[in-house]
């Protein structure tokens, strides 16, 4: 558990050995605003020692569902079952500090509940921003502050991480070695992972199971199961394979690393989706707002 | 000097010393709009007191409070935007206040309580004005990292177990109280000023909220005392002298920095 540069498989395997602790457990749940249905009948099983991602476009509740098992929305319908005495982190989607808010990183911080200065080093040092200790937040880029964001979840000790988007506004290099930090956190910590991600190219050689989340639940089950091709892993060169995968889901077609299609999805009668690959995203394609 | 001279310097500075902290998380939570709300919502509270024959300090308490209250539930079920909802309640509020002045049996000089009249302030009104001041400070200190931790991110403070509804609450509470309190000294149309422009001052050389937060008391009280003493020497009229003194600091700060 202590080598933080084996990959998640090997890990996994590890953990596997000593009974893993349930963490969080959603059983179909609903939500619905107004007489918008947000959720629908999602079951959710994270235990310690894993990391779950729920991927799904734009408006499929991956936000919502997050924030159903932090406690902060209450389903319409459902049950939520988080084990006793939870140590959670989290990392919201958006942090925008009033630019009149003079805070610097340490300050930040301080924020957290019972930290001290020796958690702070620690947690700065882990997440390799202890550089920027001393800078004012509002100056720091999307992947620094994502960084230091992710240092205020860890300063808890949190048995769960819950990580709503963490790279957002990251570039591709820096995205990648986010991931490869949330890993390494995981495997010295022990503690589950719950995100939402956009960045399917990445996500899937982080992660040990994926939800495709629209409303309700697409598909389910360990990378491999949802969609995984190691041919297309190779496009990245040995260097990047385990921090990197690509997000080869089974329905739709595959990029190389010029945004080329490789392989076309063949559409059939076995797939449950509408012929859109918009699910994907290439890091060399612009995003699109629609996402 | 006069007794009247001290008890207005006293009350001055003790609403810079509280505006000071307080001006703050109006200007991070960008909540001007809602001290101008309260704070014309605060002559209906006088009407009513005068009306229903009230201590007229615990009608503006009250009636500020209930204010405050009522904002945080029409926030909650939104219909409209925040500042569209906050202009109908300031102006319908003030306008109501106006009117239901002119029922009152005995005539109050209104030009006092909308500019202020720091140098007739009694006693008793110091007296209040400890009150509020202590109360605010109190909280102020005792609740000051959660009150960052949830300006910066209400739901990661939940997350760590801050009580936010609470903190939301406390805060326009605290914000409505020391509005009631210090109508008498800028009065209802200058109250916001004295939180905002000394907290806006101070962010120009500030390096953390704490520095922030002492320095607006402390722009706030040279606009006290500066204001008081032209109203002293020249004869200009008080609550707006400070706030001309406050508006000032914040030009040539301004200035320093470009």
């Amino acid at each position: 558990m202590n080598q933080p540069t084996s990959p998640p498989k090997t890990d996994t395997a590890t953990a596997a050995t000593c009974i893993p602790q349930a963490l969080l457990h959603l059983h179909a749940v609903d939500f619905h605003a107004g007489d918008r249905h947000i959720l629908q009948q999602v079951n959710l099983h994270l235990t310690q020692g894993q990391i779950l991602t729920l991927i799904g476009p734009n408006g499929a509740g991956k936000t919502t569902l997050v924030k159903i098992a932090l406690g902060l929305v209450v389903p319409s319908s459902g049950t939520v079952n988080r084990s006793a005495d939870l140590r959670i982190g989290y990392m919201p989607q958006r942090l925008q500090v009033d630019a009149t808010l003079p805070l610097s990183v340490q300050r930040f911080l301080q924020l957290a509940p019972r930290s001290t200065a020796a958690d702070i080093t620690t947690a700065l040092q882990e997440v390799g921003a202890d550089h920027l200790r001393h800078s004012r937040l509002q100056s720091l880029s999307g992947g620094e502050l994502q960084r230091v964001l992710l240092a205020r979840a860890l300063l808890g000790k949190p048995q769960l991480l819950v990580l709503d988007e963490p790279t957002q506004g990251v570039d591709l290099k820096g995205q990648a070695e986010l991931y490869d930090l949330i890993t390494r956190i995981r495997d010295r910590h022990g503690c589950g992972v719950l995100m939402v991600s956009h960045d399917l190219h990445l996500v899937m050689s982080a992660t040990d199971e994926v939800i495709c989340l629209n409303q309700h639940v697409c598909c389910h089950g360990h990378p491999e199961q949802v969609g995984n091709d190691p041919a297309y892993l190779e496009l990245f060169g040995k260097a990047g394979v385990e921090a990197m995968a690509v997000y080869t889901h089974h329905h739709y077609h595959e990029h190389d690393l010029h945004g080329n299609v490789v392989d076309e999805h063949v559409h059939d009668a076995n797939c449950q989706h509408s012929p859109a690959p918009s699910l994907l995203l290439h890091p060399n394609a612009p995003r699109r707002s629609s996402h | 000097m006069a007794d009247f001279l001290w008890r207005a310097i006293t009350a001055g500075l003790l609403l810079a010393v509280v505006a000071g902290p307080l001006g703050c998380f109006i200007v991070w939570r960008r909540m001007a709009y809602f001290g101008d709300t309260l704070s014309h919502s605060a002559l209906l509270g006088i009407a009513f007191g005068l009306l229903f024959d009230l201590n007229l300090q615990v009608a503006v308490v009250v009636s500020s409070a209930a204010i405050a209250l009522l904002l945080v539930l029409l926030e909650r079920h939104k219909s409209l935007a925040t500042d569209t909802l906050l202009g109908i309640l300031a102006h319908s509020a003030l306008a109501l206040g106006l009117v239901l002045l002119s029922f009152t049996p005995t005539q109050i000089d209104l030009q006092a309580y909308l500019f202020g009249d720091l140098l007739t302030v009694t006693s008793s009104e110091l007296l209040w004005l400890v009150f509020g001041a202590a109360c605010a400070l109190a909280l102020l200190l005792t609740q000051w990292n959660g009150l960052l931790s949830f300006t910066l991110q209400s739901e990661l403070a939940q997350v760590e177990g801050l009580n936010v509804a609470r903190l939301r609450v406390l805060l326009m509470l605290m914000i409505s109280l020391v509005v009631a309190v210090s109508m008498k000294i800028v009065g209802v149309l200058l109250i916001t000023s004295l939180l905002i422009i000394p907290a806006a001052t101070a962010r120009l050389f500030a390096h953390s909220p704490e520095q922030m937060a002492l320095g607006a008391s402390l722009c706030g009280c040279i606009a006290v005392l500066g204001g008081i003493a032209a109203s002293w020497f020249w004869d200009t009229p008080t609550g707006p002298s400070i706030v001309v003194v406050a508006a000032l600091l914040f030009a040539v700060g301004s200035l320093r920095k470009a």
